[in-house]
């Protein structure tokens, strides 16, 4: 059967083409760079890397909501509080120190209360969806901050050094923090930006595409809008909670300040800085911002002003980020253009 | 002349709706609209702007609960059942204006119909690449609409006429019993107009679709691929008949084009 052609030109035939690297090798090859960091630099640079490590792993969820799904969260440091406190009642109150106990129940508490929050905060979307997702965050951080009793209030609540794979490491804190503990934690987050990649390159990754994409349309063509963003929303949280049991491990401290609004703030900053349309995006801009916070302020007190700046700069001239300047600098040399 | 069926009639309605009303508060925007589509048929619905075209395609596709009466689709109940439970049902839609996901290429939008098809999404750790029955069915349906050189254009770079054609190849994408378009050629040149009109066509034989049912403004295409025209005025069913005996009536032309004059051009 023959079927009558179209002749419909378009000006531009924009294929695919250009520089399309490949995020998960981009982030897998800075993982086997930091792999031998602790070979050429110090302890406190490497110690330095733990943070990175947290906010990296919080930021691959965090950017599967807000890059993948079109969802922007201002609470999401409502599920780095939530591993880091799982992570200091189980150690300091019940006594359990294995690493991996404390990993598996921070993403199964994590992921229940996403579940409950999002049930809600998903039927809203943009600024609404933010502004629920705030005014949990706010909760909890309420929560944390007056419940003296169950929390340890503005003082926190201490976290005690894990077993990790059942072994207790001997040594001090810092032999910990840089040998054992830093390579468990990259080879997690190795693991876990492995299995990101596999939802955002499943069907399951390309529905919530189609979300961010056109939801009304999605709509038509089977897509369970609501379900999807729910589970988007949860695993971001499971993301979320493994990132703060690293923070709070890294710190041995569980801040209420790990839940305040502007820790939230702070993620939306790391992925902008490093660009929510690419993969290995928001990781690079968490390690961009823990480089540039530790920098500016070791020089400055106003640390907070430099920052803002950055921001602002950000935004008006680099609005895809880091990794969108490296892609175009990149695409210009190769092409020509 | 009676455009060929698309698909060998078997005589039962495949839906139809009964004693349809639909109020906007004080307001009927339908009153007691009873029409069915039958196997193999394309349907137009047609009337001047306001007569209610748009809210009986959203009562027809779920999309607004009916105020009065009832829509059955394959003999069921389909009244508010939403769009996702409709497209699992076989009724798909495509939209009056172009309704395409912008940064996703065409062989990416086909693949969010073809996934929920085929039911991939429980598992969000299967490939979507490695997944050859989902491909080859991407293929298939793009090929179907002569969309398999674009499959890897991103669609906001497409032509205006060929996002239409993407927006109608996602509702093939989900083997649709029935299709419902709403103004398919609306934005599209009048050259591109019949193009798209012959590919639809063609198209829904290819895929087994059993009926087409259209809103559409442009007489000449209505004319030419119809075979029954449902004419509506001020909510209420004007007229269900076929296009020799709706044409042959000035009185009803000027009710459904309204009181400007148009010289209708035969289709050759």
């Amino acid at each position: 059967m023959s079927i009558p052609s179209i002749d419909i030109s378009s000006p531009v035939r924009a294929q695919r083409s250009g520089l399309r690297v490949n995020g998960l090798w981009v982030l897998l090859g800075l993982l086997a760079i930091m792999a031998l960091l602790p070979l050429v630099a110090s302890p406190y640079a490497i110690i330095l890397m733990l943070p990175f490590m947290g906010y990296g792993i919080a930021l691959l969820g965090f950017n599967l909501l807000f890059g993948t799904t079109g969802l922007l969260s201002f609470g999401h440091a409502l599920f780095l509080g939530t591993g880091a406190y799982t992570a200091a009642a189980l150690t300091f109150k019940f006594g359990v120190l294995s690493f991996e106990l404390l990993l598996i129940t921070a993403a199964l508490i994590s992921g229940l209360i996403s579940l409950a929050v999002g049930a809600l905060c998903v039927r809203y979307t943009r600024i609404f969806f933010g502004m629920l997702t705030l005014a949990f965050g706010m909760l909890f951080h309420s929560f944390l901050y007056k419940f003296y009793n169950i929390t340890g209030g503005d003082q926190g609540m201490r976290v005690l050094r894990p077993l990790l794979l059942g072994m207790e490491w001997r040594g001090g804190k810092t032999a910990f923090l840089t040998g054992p503990f830093y390579y468990y934690a990259l080879a997690l987050f190795a693991l876990l930006s492995l299995a990101m990649w596999r939802i955002t390159a499943s069907p399951f990754g390309l529905h919530l595409r189609a979300i961010r994409e056109n939801a009304g349309k999605a709509a038509y063509v089977g897509v369970q809008i609501f379900r999807m963003r729910l589970a988007a929303f949860v695993i971001s949280a499971v993301y979320g909670g493994i990132g703060g049991v690293i923070l709070a491990v890294t710190t041995g401290l569980a801040d209420p300040e790990l839940a305040y609004w502007t820790h939230s703030g702070n993620l939306v900053f790391m992925a902008v800085l490093g660009g929510s349309g690419t993969f290995a995006g928001p990781a690079i801009g968490a390690l961009a911002f823990v480089l540039l916070q530790d920098f500016v302020m070791s020089i400055t007190q106003y640390w907070r002003f430099v920052m803002g700046a950055v921001l602002v700069l950000l935004v008006v001239f680099m609005p895809q980020g880091l990794s969108g300047a490296a892609e175009f600098l990149v695409n210009r040399r190769k092409g020509g253009r | 002349m009676q455009p060929d069926r698309i698909a060998s009639p078997v005589g039962t309605p495949l839906f139809e709706t009964i004693s349809v009303s639909k109020a906007y508060g004080a307001y009927m925007a339908l009153s007691n609209v009873s029409f069915s589509v039958s196997d193999g048929e394309f349907v137009s619905i047609v009337g001047p702007n306001g007569a209610g075209k748009t809210t009986l395609v959203n009562v027809v596709t779920g999309l607004l609960r009916p105020t009065v009466g009832e829509v059955r689709f394959l003999g069921r109940d389909i009244a508010g059942v939403g769009p996702v439970e409709l497209a699992r049902r076989g009724m798909s839609r495509a939209f009056q204006l172009v309704n395409i996901f912008p940064a996703l290429t065409v062989r990416e939008t086909l693949a969010v119909a073809v996934a929920s098809r085929l039911r991939r999404i429980s598992n969000p750790f299967r490939s979507l690449k490695r997944d050859d029955a989902l491909q080859a069915d991407v293929e298939r349906v793009a090929d179907v609409l002569g969309l398999r050189a674009r499959l890897d254009s991103i669609s906001s770079t497409l032509s205006q006429g060929e996002k239409k054609l993407v927006d109608i190849a996602s509702a093939f994408a989900l083997n649709p019993t029935v299709i419902l378009l709403d103004e398919p050629t609306s934005g599209v040149s009048t050259g591109d107009k019949h193009s798209i009109m012959e590919v639809l066509v063609v198209a829904a034989r290819a895929a087994g679709v059993r009926a087409i049912v259209q809103v559409e403004h442009d007489m000449d295409l209505v004319e030419r691929y119809s075979h029954r025209i449902v004419a509506l005025q001020e909510g209420s069913l004007l007229a269900d008949m076929p296009p020799d005996a709706f044409f042959a009536d000035p009185a009803m032309i000027s009710a459904v084009v309204g009181a400007r004059p148009q010289t209708r051009r035969r289709a050759p």
